[in-house]
């Protein structure tokens, strides 16, 4: 059996209230979504940001592999290599609510 | 041009890929900036001081004190008057040349989509998705250039939608608009004031640009800054052939 990838996972600076200001995540996965996941069990609270109840990536969430956009490549089934680097870039409006 | 416009803008004609043709250009040119807050009051004030002949400037929200941190089109004595308003006083006193417009108004339904139809660019220095997805509504209906920033705690974000071009993407491709779209912005505040100086400073420079036909703008790359780590960084992104707002059937 061979090892998940160990990957790294950009952390945008709104979403860095989850992993106590860090900028970057070390995971391990297989794919973008087992990425994800293991992101979420690190760091709670941070995956419901990111995908919907059906685990679906949200609408106003992109996550890039390298300068990919994986909703053009497999989506979160995109497979991932040894060091790889997942960004996780979300629609930014401004700073007050209404 | 005037003796004094050549003196005004001498800095720019000296530039080869400006030069006086590109400055006529942007004299004759209408920006529409809508938001005077944090990113509008950089990208106004740089559209004004480079010659762009008409400015429309709208928001419908008063000067706060809050806003003073990184509003700097705002003044301590401008406080409870309305942004737009401000910002023209702004405008003028660095270029009163500039025919400016304020709209003390929030641009929704018929009225932006005139606004944006009687633009040559447009600059969304906005706060919420809504007026996000409807600005960019408009401008691919009118194929109106759209420059588009945004700023949230220390990540900037930029990138030019010119829907002039058959094969721009347009914001929804990028960002497809959902009901949910207001989690991550409520969820947190805060913004560091630099920040929205570099994103709306990057807007005016891609405005200009794309008013007076030179260099490479950002179609189809998101510019990402993080400020903290003083990072930046452009992903690419494409059309969506099947985007409900620009795709091939709906344009």
């Amino acid at each position: 059996m061979t090892e998940s990838a160990a990957v790294l996972i950009r952390i945008p600076t709104p979403l860095r209230t989850y992993t106590a200001g860090a900028d970057m995540v070390a995971v391990s996965g297989d794919n973008v979504a087992d990425a994800l996941t293991a992101l979420g069990r690190q760091h709670p609270g941070i995956l419901e940001r990111v995908l919907d109840e059906r685990g679906e990536l949200r609408p106003f969430v992109n996550v890039y592999l390298g300068s990919a956009n994986i909703r053009s490549l497999e989506g979160l089934g995109t497979p991932l290599e040894m060091d790889d680097i997942l960004a996780i870039i979300p629609a930014v409006a401004g700073t007050i609510p209404r | 041009m005037t003796d004094e416009q050549l003196l005004r803008y001498s800095r720019h004609i000296l530039l080869d890929a400006l030069g006086i043709e590109g400055q006529e250009k942007l004299l004759s040119a209408h920006a529409l900036v809508v938001g005077a807050g944090g990113l509008g009051s950089p990208a106004a004030l740089y559209l004004a001081a480079a010659g762009v002949g008409r400015l429309t400037l709208a928001d419908g929200d008063t000067v706060d004190f809050t806003n003073l941190q990184r509003q700097i089109l705002h003044t301590v004595d401008r406080v409870g008057t309305a942004k737009a308003e401000s910002g023209r006083t702004a405008l003028r006193a660095i270029n009163p040349e500039v025919t400016v417009t304020p709209l003390c108004e929030r641009l929704s339904g018929s009225q932006l989509d005139a606004l944006v139809g009687s633009a040559d660019v447009v600059l969304d220095c906005t706060d919420n998705f809504a007026t996000r997805h409807a600005i960019n509504r408009a401008c691919v209906r009118h194929r109106k250039p759209l420059v588009s920033g945004a700023a949230i705690r220390f990540d900037g974000q930029v990138s030019v939608y010119d829907l002039r071009r058959d094969d721009s993407p347009c914001y929804h491709c990028l960002f497809p608009e959902g009901e949910e779209a207001e989690e991550i912005r409520c969820a947190v505040m805060g913004v560091f004031a630099p920040l929205t100086g570099m994103v709306g400073a990057m807007q005016a420079a891609e405005a200009l640009k794309l008013v007076a036909g030179i260099g490479e703008s950002l179609i189809g790359r998101l510019l990402l800054i993080d400020a903290l780590t003083m990072q930046w960084r452009t992903v690419r992104f494409k059309k969506d052939a099947g985007c409900s707002i620009c795709g091939q059937k709906n344009r």
